[in-house]
């Protein structure tokens, strides 16, 4: 069964949820990357959008703007790693609950996302017109004098996903733990190959 | 035809060979994809590639961009020496990238140094980038057109190594490119390796590498080897699409080299992302092209 999750979101609705787990939102979701974070963290601006209980999505889009309407012609993950270093506050500050983008995210992120109840999902990078037919309408746009990718985008989704929880509400985190692995094979997956040309030298 | 009918009409076909390129896979780069989908076994990796097709398909449905990040665009230029219209292809190709920003649409990336300005039409100092060759006795031109997005990017590197750190220094640098930034910059992908004597003609053959048709191989047997050991190892790793876990990093390692100096060995690494967005494209000397060893039974 597809788990939804569902704006506003409650501690109760995640606090279930682990590491690998695959879920989908309904609701709300609105954009904020690296300038958004930078008002809210160090500018110490209010956001527009009140994100508490709420959904925010690493990601610029392209959108349409027209007089009558703004329509979203595709939206995708941006790397969550260039937010590190102000997302835990992000979190903080705002009570943001659902947290998505692209990659891994670090240990401070990690800790907040225990600490405050959060979690940090993936969206599959590069799926840009699938991220965009799920997502309803445009509600609103703040910030826009940040330009296009930057400001915060309200939008309007339905069973947006796949997302797959990366950082769960226990701070564990996914992408820390692949990466150990991943370092650890290296030095087994080299060596037979280090060996085959160790000769390539001599004539 | 004249020099400016024949710069007019290449502008136009590139500018729709671009609209269609960041649109739709190139066909070898979509089956490889389907082969890979079939040997992941995990529920997330088949999520994810399910995922892929799925905007692959809404993407060709849709007429949009597959990716938000149309990258820059790199031109890899075979002319023949006898190919009539050789002036006229630079003007033609900024003409048809600056077009083909509004018409596709691509998303304006280009931003020039000290300027620090957006120029709005992904043209700018040198870009789109070009990169020649001369082939003696040929009176075509072939140009491959590639979207150098910034996730892959990212890994990209080249070094220099002394004879005494050995092959086994090319092997290690292309481990720990691939298994460091390149988690993020969304596997599967091709994964080029160029073998020289300085950091420009490393990174220059790796570049050359990566866009290679795929199943294609280095001309020297221990080259191929060296391709097919690196693949069966970097997919050892333990990564697959997205950086999570998964059998498969890559599609297929390329390896491109040209002689070294006797004392030096130089490495570089270029990976693409598994929307590797290059395709091929042939013109005669009347401008009539032809596209279908990228893109079989498609038209523009
Ligand atoms: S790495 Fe490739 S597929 Fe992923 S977001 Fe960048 S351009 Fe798109």
């Amino acid at each position: 069964m597809k788990k939804i999750l569902q704006t506003p979101i409650k501690d109760s609705d995640i606090i279930d949820l682990h590491i690998g787990d695959i879920i989908y939102l309904t609701g709300v979701l609105v954009t904020g990357r690296d300038d958004v974070h930078r008002r809210v963290v160090r500018e110490n601006l209010t956001s527009p959008y009140d994100f508490n209980g709420g959904a925010i999505f690493h990601a610029g889009p392209i959108v349409k703007e027209t007089e009558q309407e703004n329509i979203l012609i595709s939206i995708g993950p941006t790397s969550s790693i260039r937010m590190e270093a102000d997302e835990a506050e992000f979190i903080k500050k705002t009570g943001v609950k659902l947290i998505i983008g692209k990659g891994g995210m670090g240990e401070r992120t990690a800790q907040a996302c225990k600490e405050f109840k959060a979690l940090h999902c993936l969206f599959v990078g590069g799926a840009a017109v699938t991220a965009a037919s799920h997502v309803e309408k445009i509600l609103a746009c703040y910030w826009r004098e940040l330009g296009m990718p930057e400001c915060e985008w309200v939008l309007k989704v339905n069973e947006f996903g796949p997302l797959i929880v990366n950082i769960d509400a226990h701070g564990n985190n996914l992408f820390a733990q692949n990466k150990l692995k991943y370092a650890e094979n290296k030095a087994i997956c080299e060596e037979p190959i280090i060996e085959s040309v160790k000769d390539y030298m001599n004539i | 035809m004249d020099k400016h009918e024949a710069k007019t009409k290449l502008a136009n076909i590139m500018e729709k060979f671009i609209g269609l390129a960041c649109k739709r896979l190139p066909d070898d780069v979509y089956a490889k994809l389907k082969e890979l989908r079939e040997r992941e076994e995990s529920e997330i990796q088949k999520v994810i590639y399910d995922t892929y097709f799925d905007n692959l398909d809404k993407a060709l449905k849709l007429n949009r961009p597959a990716c938000q990040d149309t990258g820059l665009l790199h031109f890899y230029i075979n002319c023949g020496s006898e190919f009539k219209y050789i002036g006229i292809v630079e003007a033609a190709l900024r003409e048809a990238v600056a077009n083909a920003t509004v018409s596709a649409p691509l998303r304006q990336n280009a931003v020039n140094y000290f300027e620090e300005r957006n120029t709005e039409d992904n043209t700018g100092e040198r870009m789109p980038w070009i990169h020649w060759e001369i082939v003696p006795d040929n009176d075509e031109l072939e140009i491959c057109v590639y979207f150098a997005g910034a996730g892959c990017c990212l890994p990209g590197r080249a070094q220099v190594f002394k004879p005494s750190d050995g092959y086994a220094a090319i092997i290690k640098y292309v481990f720990d490119a691939v298994s460091d930034l390149g988690l993020n910059a969304c596997p599967p992908f091709v994964v080029g390796v160029g073998l020289g004597h300085n950091v420009e003609n490393a990174a220059v053959l790796s570049k050359m590498a990566y866009l290679r048709p795929l199943g294609t191989t280095h001309a020297h047997p221990k080259g191929a080897k060296l391709e097919r050991d690196l693949l069966e190892g970097l997919n050892s790793l333990g990564i697959g699409a997205q950086g999570l876990p998964g059998k498969q990093v890559a599609m297929e390692v390329h390896v491109e080299s040209s002689a070294r100096h006797t004392a030096t060995i130089a490495v570089g690494v270029s990976v693409s992302c598994y929307m590797h967005r290059r395709g091929f494209i042939k013109f005669n000397n009347d401008l009539e092209f032809d596209f279908s060893k990228s893109y079989k039974g498609v038209s523009i």
